[in-house]
């Protein structure tokens, strides 16, 4: 395998993009600072690729418009997933194993403000005997968080924990959306919303884009001077019928942290930048991938203070890397997560050297 | 639409339907033609447990399902979350909830709407029953939704015949509802297009002028700046002549669809050429723009009607061999 690194990291994200979706003047000064903090330009990247969705924006081929803040003459070698960039990334990295490109720039944009959010998403569920029911992804995150409760897995308070905590520690997170210095009370004082789930245990409909750059071996040491390092890098999916699945548990990030951590296994991890957008959810993947109580979960906030969707994931491999950057972490893990109530998942561990 | 004065970009309201028509395999087809018979069939998984709805392959050893048994339209409730807020095409209009049911007879529960009025009338165990819909039609909608059972019990369900299944295939109609905004330099053009004016932008870098204007200059990847505005006329770059119909064709056949590259623009954009024989349409040809009456403007590029030819002496090659 080759070593490759993540190198650089942007994002911009709000409640409301006054504009359009194509999110091009996001995506513009997003490129602008990953070309400052690595130094290198347009032809410095050999490899492009962008996760973003056409139900999201309303139109067809949105992605192609992105393209224009790459600056595509002379051609670049692009791709795209309709899928979290996350999920992008994880097609560049294989890019780079390949051997036939050495750098990639990962970018990802939403406007989840344009629709009705939690209806849209409705889409990604079995076409012939649950969408056509409409059911909406606060629902069915509910239906799962009850689940766990009554089953005594979980209870509110260990979910309003987590929604002080994501909140208090977003404060210090220019981009969150939803921030500010919480207790538990005073989560709980919150009336019930979609019941079991107050407001607050549901992530912010936020709009935004991101990207990131990954690169191998002395092109990452040339970029960044302590570059984090991909150490694992795998994902898994479960099916889409919701009753053929255990939802108080998620065996496909168990599955998927334990092929990205190897021999090696969960110890050395000292922080983990989860993507919850439902604060139970936070609780199942802790359990999953069997964190312990002393890692640092979500230091920016994670996804409860703002999902942009088609970032929010890579928004969580960014916000780790950061933490390596900067020396903060030696073996960071990030996990994105993509369709119904966390039916497929991707986990990245990351290193200091 | 009226320029916002709250925004600083144009917004309109923008709708996207489309009815995807499925066909269904042996197994929907035969549960879909029971539900129309107001009867729901479960599939027997390989380990002898019946799940609704019928999955098409067991799910661990992956072998196609062929046995369907009927279960009963009452169940109980396992799992619930409460919709204050409904959302277009769901099952009911009034908050209600979502639920997991587990249906007599089944193994596995099935996910529908239960018509309850607040989240005080319905709890794990709640006993509910199948209400049908007023019509039924062989879709997961021939359940209407689910209603409290009280101490009722299933009469069972109504005979039916295992014969060959009646339905075959469904239609889900999709309805999609944005609110959609231009960008900040879409929002110019448009709002020059209301006051007769064509405004492109130039490339800080490369100096192409483009109309309309894009976030970003596609061959540099920066913001394109300098505001330009454009005249309404140029030279007509390549074009075709439309003599296929089609339904809502408003212009009579044959006509001509083409580029226009506007003088002092390096793109040229697509409009239709009128007011001259299709034959006579060629490469280069002058034309200027025909605008609607002032009182019709709008922020919308049907402002200019068509182009058509200005007499002058056809534009030389070179001018535009770059344009193509």
């Amino acid at each position: 395998m080759r070593d490759v690194a993540v190198v650089g990291f942007a994002q911009r994200q709000m409640k409301e993009l006054d504009g359009s979706p194509t999110c091009l003047e996001l995506l513009v000064p997003i490129l602008a600072d990953l070309y400052e903090q690595t130094g290198w330009t347009k032809s410095d990247i050999d490899f492009w690729c962008s996760g973003s969705s056409d139900y999201l924006a309303g139109r067809s081929f949105s992605f192609v418009s992105a393209v224009d803040a790459i600056g595509t003459i002379p051609p670049v070698m692009e791709s795209h997933v309709e899928m979290d960039a996350a999920w992008a990334m994880y097609e560049a990295w294989v890019k780079i194993q390949t051997g036939e490109v050495d750098t990639a720039l990962v970018y990802g944009f939403g406007k989840s403000s344009a629709g009705i959010l939690r209806r849209i998403l409705a889409l990604q569920l079995d076409p012939y005997t649950t969408q056509p029911l409409w059911p909406d992804t606060v629902s069915l995150a509910g239906i799962q968080a009850r689940e766990g409760l009554e089953k005594g897995l979980w209870d509110a308070n260990a979910m309003a924990e987590v929604v002080a905590r994501s909140m208090t520690d977003a404060q210090s997170n220019e981009w969150a959306i939803r921030k500010g210095a919480t207790t538990v009370e005073d989560v709980l004082a919150h009336p019930l919303y979609a019941d079991p789930l107050r407001r607050w245990d549901c992530a912010p409909v936020s709009d935004g884009a991101a990207g990131i750059v990954i690169a191998a071996g002395d092109k990452a040491n040339q970029a960044r001077q302590r570059p984090a390092w991909i150490s694992g890098f795998e994902h898994r999916i479960e099916p889409i019928a919701i009753n053929a699945r255990d939802l108080t548990t998620s065996s496909s990030t168990a599955s998927a942290g334990k092929a990205a951590l190897g021999k090696e296994g969960v110890g050395s991890v000292d922080l983990a930048e989860l993507h919850a957008p439902f604060s139970h959810q936070e609780l199942i993947l802790r359990s999953s991938l069997g964190l312990a109580d002393d890692v640092t979960i979500n230091p920016s906030g994670g996804a409860l203070t703002a999902n942009p969707m088609f970032t929010a994931g890579l928004n969580r491999i960014g916000e780790a890397a950061k933490r390596i950057w900067a020396g903060e972490s030696d073996k960071a893990l990030a996990h994105t997560t993509s369709g119904p109530v966390l039916q497929q998942n991707l986990v990245v561990t990351m290193e200091g050297r | 639409m009226a320029p916002s004065t709250e925004s600083r970009v144009l917004h309109a309201p923008m709708k996207v339907e489309f009815d995807y028509t499925r066909s269904l395999g042996s197994v929907l087809s035969q549960f879909m033609s029971a539900l129309k018979q107001h009867s729901v069939l479960g599939g027997v998984l390989a380990d002898g447990r019946v799940v609704v709805p019928p999955p098409e392959y067991d799910p661990v050893t992956h072998e196609a399902i062929t046995e369907l048994v009927p279960v009963s339209d009452f169940g109980t409730v396992q799992s619930w979350s409460w919709v204050s807020e409904p959302v277009a095409q769901q099952p009911l209009e009034k908050p209600f909830a979502f639920a997991q049911i587990l249906l007599d007879g089944s193994d596995a529960p099935m996910l529908h709407a239960v018509d309850v009025d607040s989240p005080a009338d319905i709890s794990t165990g709640l006993r509910v029953r199948v209400r049908w819909a007023e019509q039924t039609t062989g879709t997961i909608r021939d359940i209407a939704c689910f209603e409290p059972a009280g101490d009722d019990v299933s009469e069972g369900s109504a005979s039916m015949d295992f014969g060959a299944p009646e339905v075959t295939g469904i239609v889900s109609p999709v309805n999609l509802a944005y609110d959609y905004a231009a960008s900040p330099e879409e929002t110019k053009f448009f709002q020059g297009l209301a006051e007769g004016k064509l405004y492109g932008q130039r490339c800080p870098v490369c100096e192409k002028v483009y109309v309309p204007p894009r976030g970003a200059c596609p061959v540099d990847g920066v913001p394109t700046t300098d505001e330009v505005l454009l005249p309404d006329r140029g030279t007509l770059t390549t074009y075709c002549v439309v003599n296929v119909p089609f339904v809502g064709q408003t212009i009579p056949i044959p006509y001509v669809s083409a580029y226009v590259l506007l003088d002092g623009a390096d793109i040229a954009f697509l409009h239709l050429i009128l007011d001259v024989d299709a034959a006579d349409v060629r490469m280069g040809m002058r034309v200027e723009a025909v605008w609607k009456p002032q009182e019709e403007w709008t922020t919308d590029l049907n402002n200019i009607k068509y182009f058509r030819p200005t007499g002058e002496p056809d534009a030389e090659y070179d001018t535009y061999k770059m344009h193509l």
